[in-house]
């Protein structure tokens, strides 16, 4: 426990001198900071502080310091997030590297893999982008068609990917390719690393019903990608695959839920509040101290408890995997399904509370809160298709989970 | 709070699973229905229940209890819940025992806890006065009189208030709530014993000029309302905590069911249409177990937000156990609604349960007031 208190002073101590104060503000949405060689920085800061949580690994606190990692356990990360949390610090890095690819890596990479990849993403020089999607294999993953063929020295590429998140923006992407076109079709697929600096790779944004284009159609004629780029072993794609899926829906899961997993845990003394309700009030008033439309007081209700229960069983399946030293325990098969859904809710519900005023597409006559929630309520409608829709999330509950019969 | 048990939990948990699975499976319960035994418990089973220590766990060691604290006896009423095991343990060893550790003086902890714990005595708690729970406002009244009060009122859905040994009563006293225990047999109490749809005994008491003496009062005269809300938290939360159990039971009933039968030629469990309900169903019960034990642990690791913890279990087990007995029936097709068949058990139980201290709708309302809005 001394030690983890020693540990606590230390952190405290290098995040008050290497955390610039502007990286203590509140951030939006554009000054999210995900790194690569295309990275521009809107404040100098942002590289400041990047470049110094990268060299210590803190981008990355629990993978190996081999590889550039933080070398941090479970408790001492739980504190360097306490800390980072204190200070209001930003997020120094976020990246897909990070949440998929890393972890994926760390699992079935070869060491000359782990050496290559593993520290860059840490230090923020690649960002990469996830490659699965197929104009025909949406649901349907497994059918992609998108082939590798073996050149000798290297793979030559061509297919069709879509949904590529940032792809216009991003130095690599790791993708799913068939290089067994003969076999079954789970058992074709091989997990390949593409630089997309190269002439046969194109990309071309998707505009969304939210008017934004986070996403990509990413074209490959004639690419090319050195062997030892493949990870796992030909046509064992798919496990690597159904593995960093996991880590996505983990993601996605999450999203909305960040400070109300980690925090719930310790006593507090502040009052409990509600966020929509809070807002709610704004827009319809209240009536003895109760929200002024009981209708809408109780789906807040509902998804209050709901936001409540869920938090409390992130940090339940992180307790079980902890103390069981095993795997993601049973109820994480919940987690994309369930979160995503109930964000979608929390925006339909933020919509009834504001009325019009959550409508408006643009223009001065809406406040830019107001604006940004239109958006973000579209947005949401991708939470539950993209990382696998909910239909195939209660797919994978029934039969893994479950066991019922095919 | 912990949302893993700790060893002591566990061991009670593997216990009271042993013991719910040999001596109180579901025919247990089907047999003491089919008796027409109105207490709707068998004394043998309660017997052997206090001897295992569960009539005290949440009475401290000098009344004869282990004070094991109300995970303790949550972990417990899980396993039970999941067989549907009678018994007046969570009226008799929860609601009252609970109030007379927190209010009464030490000659009535003596008198009353050592035997609630030995299982000698059982007690009933006699709150409710009209169909939907409404712990304030009592009608029922008690007047002081020289050395004694006089009770007048009547009370319904009183939990295994038909054979309780004592009824632990709870009276407007003008400025207040005061608690009073009383001898079944007294005169100027009569008990009606309401059957209810789940096979146990509640019972509708009048309290007709009950002339009790001062020494029966359990604490301060007026004074129990924010006692009666604390051993109401507890309770709702061991309650849901039974209630888990027969949503889980339910559900896995219901799973074995899609996993055996055969229609069109195929497993019915192979149908995506019944497959996602399942999973929707598994998701609300993975809620269901987050929401109990952080509802049960934060009594004993005295969490600052029990009110609302105790809440959100209920509502959230009320509801999901509605969903879960629901579909258990609807899935098990026609022999779902026979009385052959041990799933309707548990849609019975689900509802009467509901009712106990607070509706899903009462707790959704409490935990928005708790929250601010």
């Amino acid at each position: 426990m001394s030690d983890l208190n020693a540990f606590r002073d230390e952190t405290r101590d290098w995040l008050e001198a290497n955390c610039p104060e502007s990286m203590r503000t509140p951030m939006s949405q554009g000054d999210v900071v995900w790194g690569g060689r295309k990275v521009e920085f809107k404040d100098p800061d942002q590289k400041l502080w990047m470049d110094r949580m990268g060299e210590k690994g803190w981008t990355c606190p629990t993978w190996p310091k081999e590889y550039g990692g933080g070398g941090l356990n479970f408790e001492e990360n739980k504190v360097l997030q306490e800390e980072l949390m204190r200070i209001k610090a930003r997020p120094a890095l976020n990246s897909f590297g990070i949440w998929m690819l890393g972890p994926a890596l760390l699992e079935y990479g070869t060491e000359e893999q782990k050496m290559k990849h593993i520290p860059k993403i840490v230090k923020g020089e690649i960002r990469w982008c996830q490659g699965y999607s197929e104009p025909g294999s949406g649901s349907d993953l497994a059918s992609l068609k998108t082939k590798a063929e073996d050149q000798g020295e290297e793979y030559l590429i061509n297919g069709q990917k879509v949904w590529t998140s940032y792809a216009d923006e991003c130095d690599m992407i790791f993708t799913l390719v068939r290089t067994g076109p003969l076999e079954p079709k789970h058992e074709g697929i091989s997990f390949l690393l593409i630089d997309m600096d190269q002439e046969g790779v194109t990309t071309k944004p998707i505009k969304l019903i939210s008017g934004k284009s986070p996403f990509c159609e990413t074209f490959f004629d004639n690419a090319t990608a050195p062997k030892e780029n493949l990870v796992g072993g030909l046509n064992k794609g798919w496990s690597v695959a159904k593995r960093l899926l996991q880590f996505e829906r983990n993601m996605i899961a999450g999203m909305g839920f960040g400070s109300a997993a980690s925090g719930s845990s310790k006593k507090s003394d502040a009052k409990p509040t509600s966020g929509l309700a809070t807002m709610a009030k704004r827009y319809v008033g209240e009536k003895e101290d109760k929200l002024n439309d009981s209708g809408l007081r109780n789906k807040i209700i509902d998804h209050d408890m709901n936001s409540q229960a869920f938090a409390l069983t992130l940090r339940r399946a992180a307790e079980e995997s902890k103390k069981s030293n095993q795997g993601p325990s049973a109820a994480s098969s919940i987690f994309k399904y369930y979160g995503t859904e109930h964000n979608k809710l929390r925006y339909e519900i933020m919509l009834e509370a504001m009325g019009t005023k959550a409508l408006g597409w643009n223009g001065a006559e809406f406040g830019p809160e107001e604006l940004a929630i239109t958006r973000e309520w579209l947005r949401t409608k991708a939470n539950s298709i993209e990382g696998g829709t909910s239909e195939v999330q209660l797919n994978v509950i029934s039969k893994r989970v479950l066991e019922l019969p095919q | 709070m912990s949302l893993v048990l700790n060893e002591e939990q566990s061991y009670l948990k593997d216990t009271a699973r042993d013991f719910a699975k040999n001596k109180t499976p579901v025919s247990h319960f089907r047999g003491v229905r089919d008796s027409e035994n109105l207490e709707c418990f068998d004394r043998e089973i309660w017997k052997e229940m206090a001897n295992l220590g569960w009539s005290g766990i949440l009475i401290p060691e000098e009344y004869g209890g282990s004070d094991f604290g109300v995970a303790g006896i949550g972990v417990i009423f899980e396993e039970l819940g999941r067989t549907l095991t009678p018994s007046p343990m969570f009226s008799s060893a929860v609601v009252c025992a609970s109030l007379i550790k927190e209010a009464g003086n030490e000659d009535q902890k003596k008198e009353y806890l050592t035997k609630i714990s030995s299982g000698d005595i059982t007690l009933a708690f006699a709150l409710e006065e009209s169909s939907r729970h409404s712990p304030t406002n009592l009608e029922t009244n008690a007047k002081k009189d020289g050395d004694s009060y006089i009770i007048n009122g009547q009370k319904t859905f009183v939990l295994d208030g038909g054979f309780a040994d004592f009824l632990i009563i709870a009276a407007e006293t003008g400025k207040g709530t005061s608690l009073f225990i009383a001898d079944k047999d007294t005169k100027g109490i009569d008990i009606k014993v309401t059957p209810m749809v789940d096979s146990r005994n509640a019972a509708n008491i009048t309290f007709k000029d009950l002339k009790l003496s001062s020494s029966n009062l359990i604490g301060e005269e007026n004074g129990s309302d924010q006692i009666i809300e604390e051993v109401l938290d507890i309770s709702r939360s061991v309650i849901s905590a039974e209630m888990f159990g027969g949503i889980q039971e339910a559900f896995d009933l219901t799973l074995n069911y899609l996993k055996e039968r055969d229609q069109f030629g195929a497993k019915i469990g192979s149908f995506q249409a019944l497959q996602h309900r399942a999973a929707l169903m598994f998701s609300e019960i993975e809620l269901c177990k987050s929401c109990v034990l952080e509802s049960l642990t934060s009594f004993d690791e005295g969490s600052n937000d029990i009110p609302r913890l105790a809440s959100l279990a209920k509502a959230k087990i009320g509801e999901v156990f509605h969903l879960v007995s629901n579909e258990a029936v609807q899935m098990h097709g026609g022999i779902g609604v026979t009385d052959e068949y041990d799933i309707g058990f548990y849609l019975k139980r689900a509802r009467v349960a509901e009712q106990i201290f607070g509706n899903v709708q009462f707790h959704k309302d409490r935990y928005a007031e708790l929250t601010g809005y």
